[in-house]
C-alpha cells in the first residue's frame, strides 16, 4: 500500500491541474481500489493526456489500413517495420514536437529529432536518414500578420532550423528531406514533424515487451533531471494561453553527443544476444517506458527509485517518475547475463544501472529507498484508460460566390511578372539556405538530397559485405490549406502527393507514417475535421498501396481558441530495386523533348475534361491565387485515386528502363512551376553546366493561369533523348497513361511558355533562377 | 599494407572512411578504438570526422587527450602518414601536430554543399597522385572550418609549402569567392613540415563514387595507397 506522511495530499483541484477530469478520477479510483497517491495521480495524469494515451483519436485511427504484405509491425510499437528484402527490414515513423518548439524553438526541435532517432533505433535499426516536415506563420507582414509577427515567425524558424540541424549532424545522420510550408494560422502554433528512417535485419528486431519473470529491468544513457517534467501532458495536450512563456522549464534539453554514444552501445549491446527488450524513454520518460513494457508483455515490473542515476538532488519520486530528460532507454536482460550488457555501455562512457526486475502479477511497483512510491496494475494503466468518441458536427456549408474567387486575366495577358513574385513566394522559393545547414551527405548513402529529386533517395549498403543494390525513397507532405477548405480531400490529396513523389524518384510506394497535426478535439468542428480526413487517408492509402505502419497524433494546436488548418502530414516511403536508376528533376540536354505524363486522361485519345467545380471555384484554392491574388477559397481539385496510381507505376516503369532523363511531379505552383524548377540546376555549387532552360506550348480549354497554374494531381513532366521517345509513348500507353510533347529543353536564357499563340511567359532563365534562388535567404537574414 | 581509422566517442564519419578505403578502394582497413594503446600495425592513420566528445569546449580540444593520441603522435614523429579529415583536421591542431587553429565559420552557420579546392602541392604522400592546379569537387558539413593561424605562421607555411589545399571556384579562377567559411589565405588544407601529417576540412571519403556527387576524392586516397607501395618497395 503506498502511503507517504510528508506527499502532498491528492485533492479535485489538484488532480483538475494534472488534466484529469472527474470521469477519469474516478476510474483511477475503480483500477486502484483506492485514491491515487501523488506520483500516481502524476503517472496516471501523463500515461492518459492526449499525446500518449490517444484517447481523442483511438476510435477513427481504428480505421486506417495497417495491414500490408511488406509489414512486420504496424502501429503500436515504437516505428513500424517493412520488409525491403535481402532479410533486411526498414523502421520508420514520423512524429511531432510542435508545442515544445513554439515555447523553445532550438530545444524543441533538436529534442523532436532525438526522440524520432530514439524510436527507430530502440528497435534494432540504426537511423540512416531523417526528414523535416516544417510550417511556420508567414515571414513577412501582410493583411494577415504584423510586422513584429513576421519577425517572431522568422525567429521561431530559425531556432527550428538551427535545433534539427544541430541534433542531426551531431549525432551523424543525414537530413535528405523535408518541407517548410507558410499559412498564417502557424504564426503561434508552428508544426515540427520530424521523421526517421533506419535499417535493421528482420531477425535482429526489437521489440518492447518486458518478458522472463526475475529479467533484471536496466536503465542506461543520461542521468535524470528536472527538465520537461509534465512535457507530454501540459505543452502535447493543452492549448495555448498568455501565459505559455512560463512552460519553458517544460521544454526537454537535448544532447545529440549523448544520443551518439547511446545509438552505438545499444547497437552493440544488442548484439550480445542478452537483451530481451527494449524501449527509449521519450514522452512521460521513465513512467511511459516501465508500464508500456509491461503491459505489452503482460507481466508486472518492480524498480528502484534510489538506483535511478540522477543529476539533481533531492528528486521526488513524481519528479524521477515524470521526468522528460533525453537520451535514456530501458531495457529488460535475460537473467543473469545483465554483466554483458552492462559492460558495453561502461565501454562507451554511460551509465547503466539494473534498477529492477520482472515480476508476475501484472503490478507495477515503483519503491524510493524502501518504501513503495506507487502501486498500479500496468495493464489497465496502459491499455484501459479513457477513450472518448467526442462529438462531431460539420460546419455550415461555406456560401461562396464569385467575387470570392480568383478572377482570370484577359486572355494573351503578360503572366510573366507574377510568375516571378510566385517563384520567389516562401511556400515555392527554394529552401537551399535552409537545407544546406543540415549535413545531408554524412554516411555517404544520400543519392538523392534536397532538392535533387522529388523524394530523398538513400542507398542501402548490405550490413555484411557493404555492396549496393537498391535504395529508399521517402517523401513527406500535406497541405492545411486543402484540408482546412475540404477535410477529406485535402487528405488524399497528401498521400497522392507523398506517393507521386516517391514514384517520380523511380521507387516502389510501399507504406506510409502519418502525423496528423489539429486543433481541439473538445471542438466538434476540428473532431469533424479529424474524422474526415482519416476518412480520407483510409481511402488514398488503400488505392496506393501504402498502408499506415505509426505515426502520431498532435491534438490542441491552437491558441486563444484559434487552431490551426487541419494538417495531416504523411511520409511514404518507397523502393528503388536498382539504386542507379535515381530519377531527378533536373533537365540535362539540350533538345532533349518535355513530355507531360497525366493519368487521369485516357492515353487512347481523349481530351481534358473541365474541372468538375468549375475553373474559378478550383483554381481558388491554389498556391498562385494565394500568392499573387490573396485569395484562399473554392475547392482543392477533384482527385481520381487510379489516375494517380496508373501515373506512379508508370514513372517506376520508366526508371526501371532508364527511358527519361529528369522526372518532377507537377505539384505546387502547377507545370509552370514544375518546368521552371526543372531548368534550374543545382544552385550554388558552381555547376559547370550551360544554363538550360525549356520552351513550351500549352493549350487547352481554360484560362493561361490555369493551365500553367493549377494543381491537378497525378501529373509529371518528364524529359527525354529524342531517340528514347517512341519507348517512352509505350511505356505510358501501357500503363494506360497520356503522355503529350509541350516542348523542348533548350540552352541559352530564354524560359518561355506560351499558350494559345500567346508568349504568357517570356523571360530570362537567370532572372527567374534568381528570384527563386535568393529570395528565402534575402527574407531570413533581414532584420 | 593496412589503413586504420580512429574512433573516437561522437566520431561520426568513421564508417565512411572505412567504407571508401575498405569497399571503393578494396584495400585492408581496421578500426582503432580511442583507448587503444597501439595502431595495430596500421601503416597510415585516419583522423574521422564528426563531434568527437560533443564538440564540447572546443572542437577536437578533448579528443587530443584521448589515450590513442600518444601512439598517433609517437607515429607522426617518426614519419608515419596521419590524415585528419574535417573534426580529424581539428584535433591535429589541438595536439600541435599541425599549425594553426579552427574558428567558427564566418557566416556563423553549419554548412553543407560541394566546394572546389586546387592540389598546390603533390610532393605528399596525400596527393603524389594528383596534378598540381588540378581541381577536386569535394563536400564540406562543418560550423567550425574557418582555419586561422598568426602572421608569422602563415609565412611559414607558405614558405614551406604547407598548403596543401585552397578553396576556390569551379573554375579556379575566384579563390575569394569559393572560400566557404572566411579561412585565411582561403586555406582548406596544410601538412606539416616533415610532409607526413595532412589535414582538410572537406570530406574526401564523401566523394569517392560518382552516385554520391563526384569521385574525385579518390585522388587523395590513390596518393597515399601509392606512397605507402612505394614506402614498402623502398624497404623491401
Amino acid at each position: 500500500m503506498a502511503t507517504a506522511s510528508t506527499e502532498i495530499r491528492v485533492t479535485p483541484e489538484i488532480a483538475a491541474e494534472h488534466g484529469v477530469t472527474r470521469e477519469e478520477y474516478a476510474r483511477i479510483q475503480q483500477i486502484l481500489s483506492r485514491d491515487p497517491n501523488i506520483t500516481e495521480l502524476g503517472i496516471f495524469s501523463v500515461m492518459w493526456s492526449e499525446h500518449c494515451s490517444y484517447k481523442s483519436s483511438k476510435v477513427h485511427l481504428k480505421r486506417l489500413p495497417t495491414r500490408g504484405k511488406l509489414v512486420v509491425q504496424g502501429p503500436g510499437e515504437n516505428a513500424g517495420v517493412v520488409d525491403i528484402g535481402d532479410g533486411l527490414v526498414a523502421a520508420f515513423k514520423i512524429e511531432s514536437h510542435n508545442h515544445p518548439s513554439y515555447v523553445e524553438p532550438f530545444q524543441g526541435a533538436t529534442t523532436g529529432v532525438g526522440g524520432i532517432l530514439r524510436d527507430i533505433f530502440t528497435m534494432g535499426a540504426r537511423p540512416i536518414a531523417v526528414l523535416d516536415s516544417l510550417r511556420f506563420g508567414e515571414i513577412t507582414a501582410s493583411k494577415h500578420t504584423s510586422k513584429p509577427d513576421a519577425a517572431k515567425n522568422r525567429r521561431i524558424l530559425d531556432g527550428v532550423i538551427r535545433g534539427v540541424g544541430s541534433y542531426g549532424n551531431c549525432f551523424g545522420v543525414p537530413t535528405v528531406g523535408g518541407e517548410v510550408a507558410f499559412e498564417p494560422c502557424y504564426s503561434q502554433n508552428p508544426l515540427v514533424n520530424a521523421l526517421a528512417l533506419g535499417i535493421a535485419k528482420k531477425e535482429e528486431i526489437f521489440l518492447a515487451k518486458a518478458k522472463g519473470i526475475g529479467n533484471p529491468v536496466i536503465y542506461v544513457g543520461a542521468k535524470t533531471g528536472r527538465d520537461g517534467i509534465h512535457g507530454a501532458s501540459l505543452l502535447a495536450s493543452a492549448e495555448f494561453t498568455e501565459e505559455s512563456k512560463q512552460k519553458r522549464p517544460n521544454v526537454q534539453v537535448g544532447d545529440p553527443f549523448m544520443e551518439k554514444l547511446l545509438l552505438e552501445a545499444c547497437l552493440e549491446a544488442m548484439q550480445t544476444g542478452a537483451i530481451v527488450a527494449i524501449q527509449d524513454m521519450g514522452a512521460a520518460g521513465l513512467t511511459c517506458s516501465t508500464m508500456e513494457m509491461a503491459s505489452r508483455g503482460g507481466t508486472g515490473i518492480e524498480i528502484d527509485l534510489g538506483k535511478v542515476p540522477q543529476r539533481e538532488t533531492s528528486m521526488t519520486p513524481y519528479e524521477i517518475m515524470l521526468s522528460e530528460s533525453q537520451e535514456r532507454m530501458l531495457l529488460v536482460a535475460e537473467k543473469g547475463r545483465e554483466h554483458e550488457v552492462l559492460a558495453v555501455f561502461k565501454k562507451w562512457g554511460l551509465d547503466a544501472v539494473v534498477v529492477g526486475q520482472v515480476t508476475e502479477g501484472g503490478i507495477a511497483r515503483i519503491n524510493n529507498n524502501g518504501r513503495v512510491a506507487a502501486e498500479i496494475p500496468a495493464h489497465p494503466l496502459a491499455e484501459e484508460g479513457p477513450v472518448y468518441n467526442r462529438p462531431i458536427v460539420g460546419p455550415a456549408p461555406r456560401i461562396e460566390r464569385e467575387k470570392d474567387w480568383f478572377a482570370f486575366a484577359p486572355e494573351g495577358t503578360n503572366l510573366t511578372s507574377d510568375f516571378v513574385k510566385l517563384l520567389a513566394s516562401p511556400a515555392i522559393a527554394s529552401k537551399r539556405w535552409i537545407t544546406e545547414q543540415y549535413d545531408t551527405s554524412v554516411r555517404t548513402n544520400t543519392l538523392a538530397g534536397p532538392g535533387e529529386s522529388d523524394a530523398a533517395v538513400v542507398r542501402i549498403k548490405d550490413p555484411k559485405t557493404g555492396t549496393v543494390k537498391r535504395a529508399l525513397a521517402l517523401s513527406t507532405d500535406g497541405n492545411g490549406r486543402w484540408c482546412q477548405l475540404n477535410p477529406r480531400l485535402g487528405a488524399m490529396h497528401a498521400v497522392a502527393e507523398a506517393a507521386r513523389n516517391v514514384a517520380a524518384s523511380g521507387a516502389r510506394p510501399i507504406a506510409a507514417t502519418n502525423c496528423l497535426n489539429f486543433g481541439s478535439p473538445e471542438k466538434p468542428e476540428v473532431m469533424w475535421q479529424f474524422s474526415q480526413t482519416i476518412d480520407g487517408l483510409a481511402e488514398a492509402c488503400s488505392a496506393l498501396g501504402t498502408p499506415i505502419t505509426g505515426g502520431n497524433v498532435s491534438f490542441y494546436n491552437e491558441t486563444l481558441g484559434k487552431s490551426i488548418y487541419p494538417t495531416p502530414v504523411i511520409g511514404v516511403l518507397g523502393i528503388l530495386d536498382d539504386a542507379s536508376q535515381v530519377l531527378k528533376i533536373a533537365f540535362h540536354n539540350e533538345g532533349d523533348l518535355i513530355l507531360v505524363l497525366d493519368g487521369s486522361i485516357s492515353s487512347v485519345g481523349g481530351q481534358h475534361a473541365p474541372p468538375l467545380l468549375g475553373t474559378q471555384r478550383e483554381f481558388s484554392s491554389s498556391e498562385y491565387s494565394k500568392a499573387i491574388a490573396g485569395i484562399v477559397a473554392g475547392e482543392p481539385p477533384a482527385i481520381d485515386l487510379a489516375a494517380e496510381k496508373r501515373l506512379q507505376d508508370c514513372l517506376v516503369a520508366l526508371a526501371a528502363e532508364g527511358a527519361v532523363q529528369s522526372a518532377h511531379d507537377i505539384s505546387d505552383g502547377g507545370v509552370a512551376v514544375t518546368l521552371a524548377e526543372s531548368s534550374f540546376a543545382p544552385v550554388g555549387t558552381g555547376m559547370a553546366r550551360p544554363a538550360l532552360s525549356a520552351n513550351v506550348a500549352l493549350n487547352d480549354g481554360v484560362p493561361a493561369e490555369a493551365a500553367l497554374f493549377n494543381e491537378r494531381g497525378a501529373r509529371a513532366i518528364v524529359s527525354v533523348i529524342p531517340s528514347k521517345l517512341a519507348a517512352v509513348l509505350d511505356t505510358a500507353r501501357q500503363y494506360n497513361v497520356a503522355a503529350q510533347q509541350i516542348g523542348q529543353v533548350t540552352r541559352g536564357d530564354a524560359f518561355r511558355i506560351e499558350y494559345k499563340g500567346h508568349a504568357v511567359i517570356n523571360s530570362s532563365v537567370v532572372a527567374l533562377r534568381d528570384a527563386w534562388a535568393h529570395s528565402l535567404e534575402r527574407t531570413l537574414t533581414s532584420k | 599494407m593496412k589503413f586504420g581509422v580512429v574512433v573516437f566517442p561522437g566520431s561520426n564519419c568513421d564508417h565512411d572512411a572505412f567504407y571508401a578505403i575498405g569497399n571503393v578502394l578494396k584495400k585492408p582497413v581496421e578500426f582503432i578504438w580511442h583507448q587503444s594503446q597501439d595502431l595495430a600495425n596500421c601503416d597510415a592513420i585516419i583522423l574521422p570526422g564528426g563531434f568527437s566528445y560533443g564538440d564540447y569546449l572546443r572542437t577536437g580540444a578533448i579528443a587530443r587527450f584521448s589515450p590513442v593520441m600518444k601512439s598517433v603522435e609517437k607515429f607522426a614523429k617518426s614519419g608515419g602518414m596521419v590524415l585528419g579529415i574535417c573534426n580529424g583536421f581539428q584535433i591535429l591542431c589541438e595536439a600541435g601536430l599541425l599549425p594553426g587553429a579552427m574558428m567558427r565559420n564566418s557566416g556563423l552557420r553549419f554548412i553543407c554543399r560541394h566546394v572546389h579546392i586546387r592540389v598546390e602541392q603533390t610532393d605528399t604522400p596525400f596527393t603524389n597522385a594528383a596534378q598540381k592546379g588540378q581541381i577536386l569537387k569535394i563536400p564540406i558539413a562543418h560550423s567550425d572550418g574557418n582555419y586561422n593561424c598568426d602572421e608569422a605562421t602563415l609565412a611559414d607555411l607558405e614558405k614551406n609549402h604547407q598548403v596543401i589545399f585552397h578553396y576556390t571556384t569551379s573554375n579556379g579562377s575566384d579563390d575569394n569567392a569559393g572560400n566557404p567559411n572566411g579561412a585565411v589565405h582561403n586555406i582548406a588544407g596544410v601538412c606539416n613540415r616533415g610532409r607526413n601529417v595532412a589535414g582538410l576540412m572537406p570530406h574526401p571519403e564523401r566523394a569517392v563514387e560518382s552516385s554520391l556527387g563526384s569521385a574525385d576524392g579518390l585522388v587523395i586516397f590513390h596518393s597515399m595507397v601509392e606512397a605507402l607501395v612505394g614506402a614498402a618497395k623502398a624497404t623491401a
